[in-house]
């Protein structure tokens, strides 16, 4: 699930271009990235600083990825590794 | 016997600005070449490559090359896109808070109610169902923060 400031028409259109399925939800007033310490001012505007965060079913956080620039993203095929690695051993 | 235009420096600097915008427009969207962007490194070298050999020819050769003037004053600019482009690659996109309180692992995350791209609210907890308070089934959830402005 992704989140962007972006409003809901804008994120249906660049989800429209680019392909992608996930849920994605807008965060106009950067609530969430606040809420997680992720907001970033620039200019007069608030944006989020690039986060991957994996949760749990019990809410709980088990591997980030805090970027340290914003041109290098987590791939996806990291994130199903940890996912393996985390749920190992378990049904 | 009439000089020849000496077109190097010109197609150097030319390369160097395809260099510059290929990276914005089309390689930052593959992370192969976009996390070290080595394509762009290769389109600069060849840029550069181009407005070296083409500098020296109107000074070794005067009798058949004219450009002393729009030589230099072209690699300069063409300093100039690649010192902006290794900013923009090195510096600027590091620019970014230290998120210091941003949840650990280890610890709860808190929830939040947000409209999806279809003006549906989706709350976090919801997804991640009962063992947090949440209505739906249980699942692991990956949480991507974008920078947004698309």
């Amino acid at each position: 699930m992704a989140v962007s400031v972006d409003p809901p028409a804008v994120t249906r259109e660049h989800l429209a271009k680019m392909g992608w399925t996930y849920t994605f939800l807008s965060d106009p007033e950067a609530k969430a990235a606040r809420l997680y310490d992720l907001h970033h001012p620039v200019g007069d505007q608030v944006i989020a600083r690039p986060a991957e965060l994996l949760i749990d079913p019990t809410g709980t956080v088990r591997w980030v990825d805090l970027t340290e620039d914003y041109r290098v993203r987590t791939r996806p095929e990291t994130v199903l590794e940890v996912f393996d690695r985390l749920t190992a051993g378990k049904s | 016997m009439t000089r020849q235009r000496n077109v190097l420096p010109l197609a150097g600097f030319l390369v160097c600005i395809v260099a510059f915008l290929s990276y914005f427009l089309f390689f930052s969207r593959f992370p192969a070449t976009r996390d070290v962007p080595w394509a762009s490194w290769l389109l600069f070298a060849l840029g550069v490559g181009l407005l070296v050999a083409g500098l020296a020819r109107p000074f070794r050769q005067p009798e058949r090359y004219r450009g002393r003037v729009a030589g230099p004053i072209l690699a300069v600019l063409s300093l100039a896109v690649v010192g902006f482009f290794v900013f923009q690659t090195t510096m600027a996109s590091r620019q970014l808070p230290a998120a210091a309180g941003v949840p650990k692992v280890g610890e709860k995350v808190p929830d939040f109610v947000l409209q999806d791209s279809e003006g549906r609210s989706v709350r976090l907890y919801d997804l991640l169902g009962p063992a947090v308070g949440g209505a739906g089934p249980s699942s692991w959830v990956v949480l991507i923060f974008y920078r947004g402005y698309w």
